[in-house]
């Protein structure tokens, strides 16, 4: 099992004739993903690495069965690719795209309110199911099947982790990353319930940073309906007030937002926080084990 | 990109939100005209992108242009948190009956805008929140509906307010929506609105934040980014595409991708050492980007070791060594360095940097290991430098 992405997901790339997205479907066809389809408006009729490129997703959809998307479309047409996506019955859609303007997805996620589909990113690495899906721009090759599910605001720091997880012989059911945006389209809540649903999943790597209040919900949900242990850790500790921090999302802006403030929010959860990456595998080696 | 009190005053304006006529001033003698132009009482308050400038004292209330020319030189060159006050704003003045706060923000968690409104104006609006909290109404707008005319009225009518002051923030609020939306704002402040003796509900303070991802289709607000208020080195690093924050240890910090690299801060801050900076040099290998980025940290005179964090992911470990051995060697830097490479083929990064690197580069195997030396070499340079 895995949540989000699976044996059964048909993928479809919006953007696939860009750098970007050209790029990245070649490693998601290399990791066996099923990619059936491409979205190039202008481009229909040709094909790229042997996938058919549409002209809209309507006709993608239509013609190919595609039931998730994934998108590499600039920041000033990626909230109508997500529009185009949610219209044309996407389950899930990984937006990878940086840099959309948050009035943009706000109403991108308003609308969401009104369709039966799941929106990871904007402004996020995507989702890796290892052995079954790789809808993302994750390095593959740090990945093992597993038991761990892994969800995270920040690339780098997942892969990082992830590394050391693997290196311990502990491999990972799917590995989520939402996205660094101050709106993005699925919190944790939303993935932890999911993992929480998923019987293969016996113990979720939450990675968190400064900015907004998401690892306090968290925190409260984690405590309230989960029965799968949780790891934490959070990022961000000697980030100075009202500096974004690389991510559009991470910014300490009072009370809240602060690392101090979402470690102990978690820990008053009774869940497991390291104070650096490596403890991570430590942790979640230990929960394991005992 | 948060702007002037002037220059939120002059887009709020363009809405339809009332102000008092007011005059920006770079001199004391500016200040001085600007007042004689405005005549009666003035208020000239120093323009400054942090709040606090009032109990800083960089409000002054004049009632000539004597005074205000004293006042602006006053004012002119303070520092305010740390922000040096290079212009004043001159702004008429009014019979205030009543003060009241209005924001609008990006409400994260609910994904929508929200609509802060209080009649406890003029004072920090946590502490009402604190305090007071019956003192604030709170409403989220649907981002696809717009602000609708009903909830305008139960925000008014939740507040208490009749009257005159009813309908002018009546009027005021939805301004300041459209204002919020056709700006791109992420958050737009009136602290203090205020009811004048006669009536008018006029704009008395204003912050104004427009979204980053944004300006792209605001080429106007764009133009108005400060650059001789940015730290040059920020301001540098924007230019050139990188994420980079200056701090105020003695550590430079460089590596790929925002977590990792506010990861590495926090764990050279538990290993005993004060970060410099924050530098998110991106995926890659660009030899040129590294250089670049290197440069811009080591130009930070604070910095006496620099720490390298690279995860190689796509970009492969080997090839993350050779392009930083070339930016190396390209910014000739003679800091202390500390490699640190983990990721895919990161034995082969290691053993690249290992056999080809000049004195001054160590390399680590784990990111707890890298910080204790970078700090360490850190306090070595300083020690060297008899203390500097």
């Amino acid at each position: 099992m895995a949540i989000l992405v699976d044996d059964n997901t048909r993928l479809l790339v919006q953007g696939i004739t860009g750098r970007e997205g050209a790029f990245h479907t070649g490693r998601m066809l290399e990791s066996g993903t099923n990619v059936v389809a491409g979205v190039t408006p202008g481009k229909g009729g040709q094909d790229h690495d042997g996938v058919p490129v549409f002209n809209t997703v309507q006709e993608a959809a239509a013609e190919t069965g595609a039931n998730a998307s994934v998108i590499f479309v600039p920041p000033p047409f990626a909230a109508d690719a997500i529009f185009e996506s949610l219209d044309s019955g996407m389950g899930t859609i990984c937006c990878i795209t940086e840099g959309i303007p948050v009035h943009d997805m706000m109403r991108v996620a308003d609308f969401i309110g009104t369709k039966e589909a799941t929106l990871i990113g904007p402004n996020c690495p995507g989702v890796l199911s290892p052995g079954k899906a790789n809808v993302s721009i994750m390095p593959r090759d740090i990945f093992a099947p597993g038991r761990v599910g892994v969800v995270s605001r920040s690339g780098t720091l997942t892969y990082q982790i992830v590394n050391e997880l693997t290196q311990r012989g502990i491999g990972q059911s799917t590995a989520v990353g939402i996205g660094g945006d101050p709106i993005i389209g699925t919190t944790f809540i939303e993935i932890l319930g999911k993992f929480e649903e998923d019987p293969e999943t016996e113990c979720v790597v939450m990675i968190g940073e400064i900015g907004g209040n998401a690892e306090q919900l968290a925190a409260e949900f984690v405590q309230k309906e989960m029965q799968t242990p949780v790891v934490a850790y959070i990022a961000g500790f000697t980030a100075p007030e009202g500096k974004t921090m690389g991510h559009a999302g991470a910014i300490v802006s009072g009370g809240e937002s602060t690392a101090e403030a979402k470690s102990e929010a978690l820990r008053g959860a009774g869940i497991r926080a390291a104070t650096n990456p490596s403890e991570v595998a430590e942790l979640v080696s230990e929960t394991l084990g005992g | 990109m948060d702007l002037y009190e002037y220059q939120g005053k002059e887009l709020l304006r363009s809405y339809g939100l009332e102000t008092l006529p007011g005059i920006v001033a770079g001199t004391p003698e500016e200040a001085s005209r600007a007042a004689e132009t405005l005549g009666g009482t003035v208020a000239v308050k120093a323009q400054v992108l942090i709040g606090g400038r009032g109990k800083a004292g960089g409000i002054a209330v004049v009632h000539n242009a004597r005074e205000a020319e004293e006042a602006a030189g006053r004012i002119l060159g303070m520092d305010i948190r740390g922000h040096t006050v290079r212009r004043v704003y001159v702004e008429g003045g009014a019979e205030i009956e009543k003060e009241y706060y209005l924001s609008i923000t990006v409400d994260r968690a609910a994904k929508k805008p929200l609509i802060l409104f209080s009649t406890e104006g003029g004072v920090d609006i946590e502490e009402v929140a604190e305090t007071k909290p019956e003192a604030i109404v709170r409403t989220h707008v649907d981002p696809l509906l717009g602000l609708l005319p009903y909830q305008v009225r139960e925000i008014v009518f939740a507040a208490g307010l009749s009257g005159d002051a009813a309908k002018g923030v009546g009027r005021t609020l939805n301004h300041l929506y459209e204002a919020f939306e056709g700006l791109d704002a992420s958050l737009v402040e009136i602290n203090p609105l205020v009811l004048t003796k006669d009536g008018r509900v006029l704009t008395l303070d204003a912050k104004v934040t427009v979204d980053n991802s944004s300006l792209y289709r605001h080429e106007d607000i764009a133009e108005l980014h400060d650059v001789e208020a940015a730290d040059p080195q920020e301001q540098r690093a924007q230019e050139v595409g990188l994420q980079y924050v200056k701090l105020d240890g003695n550590v430079g910090i460089l590596g790929n991708g925002a977590g990792l690299v506010m990861s590495t801060l926090d764990v050279v801050a538990q290993a005993g050492g004060e970060p410099a900076n924050f530098c998110d040099v991106g995926g890659g290998a660009d030899a040129e980007k590294i250089s670049t980025a290197l440069d811009i940290v080591t130009s930070n005179e604070q910095v006496e070791s620099v720490l390298f964090n690279i995860f190689g992911g796509i970009t492969r470990g080997d090839e993350v060594a050779r392009g930083l051995l070339s930016a190396i060697e390209r910014s000739g830097i003679e800091l202390p360095i500390v490699v640190r490479l983990d990721g895919t083929n990161a034995e082969e990064g290691r053993r690249i940097l290992a056999e080809n690197t000049p004195e001054n580069v160590h390399t680590e195997e784990t990111m707890l290991d890298a910080a204790r030396r970078a700090v360490e070499l850190a306090r070595g340079t300083r020690d060297s430098n008899g203390g500097r």
